[in-house]
């Protein structure tokens, strides 16, 4: 496959002779990034699509051909719907609870109060964990019996909210978003810190002069400074609830009865442990064909905004 | 005075999101020199006498191999996506050529794929390579899936720097090898710390490839040695604490070492990203 596409360069550069010497060195410079990635991406996406097509187990050779069966088979299954529901749930539940939370964490670094180097450093740790780390911390967090939080709720004299949090199917979706979360919120806190950073000191400076109180400045300077990062953060969230897969996994398998099954782990389920590679490769073709039309509304959307301001 | 008063519900805010974001790393510290029965009366008490028995039980079963598992595929992973995506990035940024803007874009919309769109496919190449169940294996993957940001970064890094530098090389009759090398490589430190510091919190702490791509406990790295441990000692809590603060802690260790230079690294890597 990448094969070919080197050919292409090849051929393309030939025509304007006089820049033959660059060429070559084009292709060698590009060649190895685009031989891993073309190997390991490109094709690995052309060969699902092709997989998708087959009844096959993928522990023995044999693979029946039967067309576009598993994606009609896709349709009609509740729990794959389930799970688009789901990550619909975590995209729409993430935009609106990390970045907002990362922006607030964010501003109450600038914000005037002692100890802050402490209040940073806390902060941003969520971060560096390993999802799979997060995820069996949260179990124990959210245990029904002698869990963090149930303790913590029996204390401050909230017993009747105590609950098997991830064991129930009507809280276990929330208790994985608040999860996702916790994890995700000072990342973007980092993103918002970056660009606040940047803000002349100036724009500020002439907003007090004005008399700007502190909602004012933020409404008027922070906020518009933010908008470009924001509009990056929200395509980084969405993109990355799409995909989400590993603390799922950990924390609940999906379970129970499907009730936090997302289209990765379902994915993952079918294709290694019921061995129903053809059909997990749909499902997967599915969540790139999702990925992707997603990726192309909020560029479009984001050029209209663009366009609106100018 | 009123001025203190002001402050107070900032501070009230500044501590509860302390609190909430800080402990859980706190109780999982705490719990992980507890005895097993100490946790089973009082679970969330102080712990009376800082036992180290759970971190014993660790290094008798080797835990510190995962360790070195993900320092191997990690260094090895980075290091190569540093040259290559540097060497991919250098015509992308500084010549111009027809299916530059194509190649650049193919690249770039890597970063929107879901992994688990080339799960399978990779997954019978490994085998078929001959590399299941090695950390060779999961290099490959790791590479391919780092060099999206990668390239981006470096990318946009390199168009900043000033044309007139090479121009007079060129002059000289350098090569492009040579330029690269000698001129511009040398200029992309900031870039190659961004890069380095994104990738290795990413491939340390990978999950997916490395649950479907080895399968002994050799060949662990420290996200599955951990699920591991989780299922075979589900019982004794203050061990699987423990396993988790030491899984956390390089990272958080280098984290409080070079905190500022991490945090405008991610912040870089992904503003461009």
């Amino acid at each position: 496959m990448e094969r070919t596409d080197d050919l292409k360069i090849v051929k393309v550069k030939n025509v304007p002779k006089r820049k033959n010497k660059d060429t070559w060195a084009i292709i060698g410079f590009i060649a190895p990034a685009f031989l891993i990635y073309g190997v390991y991406v490109i094709y690995s996406i052309f060969m699902t699509f092709y997989y998708s097509l087959f009844d096959w187990t993928g522990i023995d050779s044999n693979m029946v051909f039967i067309g576009l069966e598993n994606y009609i088979a896709l349709f009609r299954d509740g729990v794959f719907w389930t799970s688009i529901q789901n990550n619909f749930l975590l995209v729409i539940a993430s935009l609106f609870t990390q970045l907002p939370i990362g922006l607030i964490m964010a501003l109450l670094l600038f914000s005037p109060i002692k100890g802050m180097r402490l209040f940073r450093s806390v902060y941003f740790m969520p971060f560096l964990m390993s999802t799979v780390a997060i995820g069996i911390l949260f179990i124990f967090i959210y245990e029904g019996n002698y869990g963090l939080l149930n303790s913590v709720l029996g204390v401050i004299g909230l017993e009747s909210l105590q609950t098997a949090w991830i064991g129930k199917e009507s809280t276990a979706i929330w208790a994985v978003i608040a999860t996702v979360c916790w994890q995700f919120a000072p990342f973007y806190m980092i993103l918002f810190r970056a660009t606040i950073v940047g803000i002349p000191e100036e724009l500020y400076e002439a907003a007090d002069i004005d008399g700007a109180t502190g909602w004012q400045r933020f409404k008027n300077i922070t906020l518009p400074l933010l908008m470009p990062i924001i509009v990056t953060s929200a395509i980084l969230s969405v993109i990355g609830s799409l995909k989400y897969f590993d603390l799922i996994y950990v924390m609940t398998g999906g379970g129970p009865n499907n009730s936090t099954e997302l289209m990765a782990t379902y994915m993952y389920k079918q294709t290694f442990t019921n061995f129903n590679m053809g059909y997990g490769s749909s499902i997967s073709f599915a969540m790139f064909i999702i990925a992707f039309i997603v990726t192309l509304f909020i560029l479009f959307g984001d050029k209209q905004r663009k366009g609106n301001d100018s | 005075m009123t001025k203190l008063v002001k402050k107070i519900p900032l501070y009230l805010l500044a501590i509860l999101i302390l609190v909430i974001t800080g402990l859980p790393f706190f109780i999982m510290f705490l719990t992980s020199f507890k005895g097993q029965m100490e946790f089973m009366t009082s679970p969330w008490s102080w712990p009376e006498n800082f036992s180290l028995d759970s971190y014993k039980l660790l290094i008798e079963l080797e835990f510190f191999g995962y360790f070195w598992n993900s320092m191997i595929v990690s260094v090895i992973s980075v290091v190569i996506v540093i040259f290559i995506a540097a060497m991919a990035s250098y015509p992308l940024a500084r010549l111009t050529f027809r299916l530059n803007r194509p190649i650049f874009i193919i690249f770039m919309v890597g970063m929107m794929i879901p992994i688990h769109t080339t799960l399978v496919p990779i997954f019978t190449l490994t085998n078929d390579l001959g590399l299941y169940d090695s950390l060779l294996g999961l290099v490959g993957p790791y590479i391919a899936f780092a060099l999206p940001i990668s390239v981006v970064i470096f990318t946009q890094f390199m168009r900043d720097i000033p044309k007139e530098l090479e121009e007079s090389a060129k002059i000289d009759g350098c090569s492009h090898i040579r330029l690269f090398w000698n001129i511009i490589f040398p200029l992309l430190t900031p870039a190659v710390a961004t890069v380095s510091i994104y990738n290795f919190i990413q491939i340390w702490n990978e999950f997916i490839f490395a649950l479907t791509l080895t399968s002994s406990s050799q060949t662990a790295t420290l996200p599955i040695g951990l699920r591991e441990f989780y299922g075979e000692f589900s019982v004794n809590i203050p061990g699987i604490m423990a396993a988790l603060t030491l899984g956390s802690l390089p990272l958080l260790l280098v984290y409080f070492v070079a905190q500022e230079k991490i945090v405008a690294g991610l912040a870089a890597g992904s503003v461009k990203g």
